[in-house]
């Protein structure tokens, strides 16, 4: 059995060590918001926080994570879609087929923790993750809507 | 691509043959599963009104992110008068279709053709509906209908001042007559169609709560992993079961038909770890030689061949080539492209004796439903699709519904329990439906004053239809291979007129299977023509925008589109420090569409794309800002393709296995996008696609403004772009 805090819950899972996070999350414990795109760490669809660090769960295996590390998941970014970046995706309906979409926030999500007011620049280093849509206009638009609604 | 919406029809009735007595029989399909809610009666196909006033607009075409759900109910409800803000939808199943004698028409979501061909009927069932639900408030009062108005749902008799809304009187509609004749709305007093509204679906994109299709879960599920011989049409000769069969989690090893085998397992991780731990010999059978290199000798021969296809005939283009002032000839490429959608192939299917049910991602469901009736074994009374949400389509969900066939036929192996299958990524890279690989020979004439009196464009390579559905071949010519470069007709019409003209397609198939690929045979086709016009331009010494225009007098249209990425693209303007701008216009799905490009190269070869201007005029605009969505959209897909698509092959097999060696743009290269959407409305076009033809095009002519280099095949990851 693993031990794992996913969204400020602790949960007990049957999974062998070297299982990726990814698969964990959606098949042990059922949160399918975060997705599989590749497998490889290459596009960014499985995105989730591991102590507030943006981490590709596909390439991650469960034993690497501790029982005391806070993986958030999309499910949990805010309990009610109210995070400043949940409200700009809506404001500037941003999704196409939103599969890559959930992963995308969350990539964005501690790009503005780590650095609250991102330059163009800034945005387009750590974005990163791939979208078949080609919604990649409307995400910068949306972070930099969000960073500047933070900053009142 | 009116052939594709054929194929889909016939390879239904095909693949089903007892829908053909069913469809006249009216037979009914039980209604299990996630059939839809029928406590609420309906006004008609189209419209149900629950007592909370929640408006249900059914669908029969299917979202994967063009927006369709949000653009047709726009239609129904500005017939229907209803308040948008109460506005969702639902889709019927392909079940509930032949039951019903397909009275949400077609299914089929390709060819940017979702608003162009549905916009008549899903109209006349908004206005149908309105018509009934003032019917029975009339009734109710006893009083004309024609003495009642309606706004946003809320039923008004004029004249005694008496208001109900729609969820009261839904009931009593549902009971009335449908009304022979109905009358639409002029566009132009539309309220709720043609505006900007925001989408429908955003919200439950953001927090993971949309279910794909790759997220079902059904009671008691397993998951299964599979491996296809990865040599096109290659066989599985064996797997030793036994080596993994006490692996955790493994609950059954299968093959699957004659060239696949599949682990089924608790958790679809435990599937793919014992399967990839499963000794497995293939037979890679006849085509186990194949490589690039054979295919390319292929098609080259095809450009020189005397046998051809005509697409596009005028005058006498050998004695105009042979009489020319100035001969101009390039040899042009397309290589062959993968969706890679960003959710994988997968389905859910549950199989017993007296049922086959599926879960799954598709743009066809009447064909995956086919596909299910003819892979379970039952008749098609028995079987039913439910409808997932798409992780993108792009046209790899259109016509091969192979998933579908695999997962039902591992599920007839473990009766009674609903088994998903997932493709790995690789599975999915391996065993596509590519973008067809064709060149193309472009000979130009011109006269003494640059007039351009003579054009041969030869394309060969392979086409589409012959390998999905080869009976819609004519006397075996295949008409998509021409899109856009017709000479007549409301789909894809040539825009230059020129007085001695040949196109015409050599066939040369391959045996790796194609698909339509998001604007498909427009691709290669704007990409051969508009860059050999630039090419025909600067041959001619004459500006590319005036040499075209000359050309484009007979097609006003064209021509409209042109003009304004031009005057918006700041063309005959000096641009930025070291920026180029390249032009481009096609016409397609019934749309005509226009770029210019701007773009730098730097000292070291690298290239940046700054701007685009794209315009489309698709006649009606029925949301403008998800117009402008479609088309960024349609550079990011296009200019991937351009810059690193390419799908190679040894020894039969697909070297691009993963997003590592099968790249994708990302936001670092995406440029701006400055939509121009101007319906000029008379017609019917589609937006999902059109866009995506001028993306390459205008790019590469904007490189060769930039560096002097043609560059007359992607992907750009090849080309040396320092300037010579």
């Amino acid at each position: 059995m693993v031990s794992l805090t996913i969204n400020g819950t602790v949960h007990q899972v049957d999974a062998e060590p070297d299982t990726p996070l990814l698969w964990v999350i959606r098949e042990q414990v059922g949160l399918t918001g975060t997705k599989y795109g590749c497998g490889v760490a290459q596009c960014g669809a499985c995105t989730v926080h591991v102590d507030g660090v943006a981490t590709r769960s596909c390439s991650l295996p469960v034993s690497a994570v501790t029982p005391e590390q806070k993986i958030v998941t999309i499910e949990g970014l805010s309990p009610d879609t109210s995070h400043p970046l949940q409200k700009a995706w809506l404001e500037l309906d941003v999704p196409q087929c939103g599969y890559c979409q959930t992963g995308q926030i969350m990539a964005a999500a501690a790009l503005l923790q780590a650095n609250p007011s991102p330059s163009d620049e800034d945005i387009v280093a750590e974005m990163t993750n791939i979208c078949r849509c080609g919604t990649y206009n409307r995400i910068k638009a949306a972070i930099k809507l969000a960073a500047s609604e933070n900053r009142g | 691509m009116t052939a594709a919406l054929d194929v889909s029809r016939r390879s239904f009735l095909v693949g089903s043959a007892a829908a053909a007595g069913g469809l006249a029989l009216g037979f009914n399909v039980p209604l299990t599963g996630d059939a839809l809610a029928q406590t609420t009666p309906e006004i008609n196909a189209w419209v149900m009104v629950r007592p909370d006033e929640t408006v249900v607009v059914r669908i029969g075409r299917v979202e994967m992110g063009q927006g369709t759900l949000t653009g047709l109910s726009q239609l129904v409800a500005e017939e229907l008068e209803c308040d948008w803000s109460k506005v969702t939808t639902e889709y019927p199943t392909p079940g509930q279709n032949v039951a019903r004698s397909r009275v949400w028409g077609n299914f089929q979501t390709a060819g940017s053709r979702g608003v162009r061909d549905s916009h008549d009927y899903m109209r006349k069932g908004g206005a149908a509906a309105r018509q009934m639900l003032i019917q029975a408030a009339a009734n109710g009062w006893g009083v004309p209908a024609s003495e009642c108005t309606v706004a946003k749902g809320v039923i008004t008799h004029s004249s005694s001042g008496r208001t109900i809304t729609y969820g009261k009187v839904a009931e009593a509609a549902s009971k009335l007559e449908a009304p022979k004749d109905v009358q639409l709305k002029d566009p132009k007093d539309w309220t709720i169609a043609g505006k900007p509204l925001k989408r429908l679906d955003t919200a439950e994109k953001l927090n993971g709560s949309q279910i794909y299709s790759i997220d079902v879960k059904r009671p008691g599920m397993l998951n299964a992993a599979i491996k296809a011989c990865p040599v096109f049409g290659g066989k599985l000769k064996s797997f030793d079961a036994a080596q993994v069969q006490g692996m955790p989690g493994v609950k059954k090893v299968v093959a699957v038909g004659d060239n696949a085998v599949a682990v089924v397992a608790d958790t679809w991780w435990r599937a793919k770890t014992a399967l990839d731990a499963l000794p497995i010999e293939w037979d890679g059978g006849p085509n186990a030689a194949l490589s690039s290199e054979s295919i390319d000798q292929m098609l080259k021969e095809g450009l020189k061949a005397e046998q051809a296809f005509v697409g596009n005939q005028a005058g006498d283009v050998k004695a105009a080539i042979a009489g020319a002032a100035k001969k101009v000839e390039a040899e042009y490429g397309f290589p062959y492209q993968h969706h890679a959608t960003m959710e994988p192939m997968n389905a859910t299917a549950l199989w017993t004796n007296e049922r086959c049910e599926v879960w799954t991602a598709t743009q066809n469901a009447e064909a995956a439903l086919a596909t299910a009736v003819t892979a379970s074994g039952l008749p098609i009374e028995k079987c039913d699709v439910y409808r997932q949400n798409l992780g993108g389509g792009f046209g790899r969900r259109a016509t091969s519904h192979d998933y579908v066939r695999q997962a039902v036929l591992i599920a007839k192996e473990m009766p009674g329990t609903p088994v998903k299958l997932i493709w790995s990524r690789e599975e999915d890279m391996l065993h596509g439906h590519y973008h067809p690989i064709t060149q193309a020979k472009m000979v130009g004439a011109l006269d003494a004053d640059g007039n351009l009196t003579g054009l041969h464009m030869r394309i060969s390579g392979q086409s589409i239809l012959a390998g999905v559905n080869p009976q819609g071949l004519q006397n075996g010519r295949d008409p998509a291979t021409f899109q856009g470069l017709n000479p007549t007709g409301t789909e894809g019409v040539l825009g230059y007129t020129i007085p001695n003209l040949l196109v015409d397609h050599a066939m040369r198939n391959p045996p790796i299977p194609p698909g339509f690929w998001r604007g498909v045979n427009n691709n290669q086709n704007a990409l051969y023509l508009e860059c050999f016009m630039d090419e025909l331009a600067h041959a001619a010494s004459k500006d590319p925008l005036e040499f075209r225009r000359k050309l484009l007098v007979n097609h006003p249209k064209h021509l409209a589109v042109l003009n304004a990425v031009a005057e918006k693209g700041g063309w005959g303007t000096p641009a930025p420090q070291g920026v180029y701008r390249g032009l481009a216009q096609h016409m397609g799905y019934g749309s005509y569409v226009a770029a210019c490009a701007e773009v730098s190269v730097g000292d070291n070869g690298v290239l940046k794309i700054h701007r685009i201007v794209a315009a489309t005029d698709c006649g009606h605009a029925v949301n403008p800002q998800q117009i402008a969505a479609q088309i960024e959209g349609s550079f990011a897909y296009g200019l991937t393709a351009l810059l690193y698509g390419e799908i190679t092959l040894k020894g039969g097999k697909v070297e691009q296995e993963n997003f590592d060696s099968y790249q994708m743009m990302r936001m670092d290269e995406m440029p701006e996008v400055e939509s121009i959407v101007m319906p000029s409305g008379d017609f019917w076009g589609g937006v999902g696609e059109p866009t995506i033809f001028v993306a390459a095009p205008a790019v590469l002519n904007a490189i060769f403004a930039a560096t002097g280099k043609r560059i007359r095949s992607g992907p750009l990851t090849k080309a040396d772009l320092r300037r010579a």
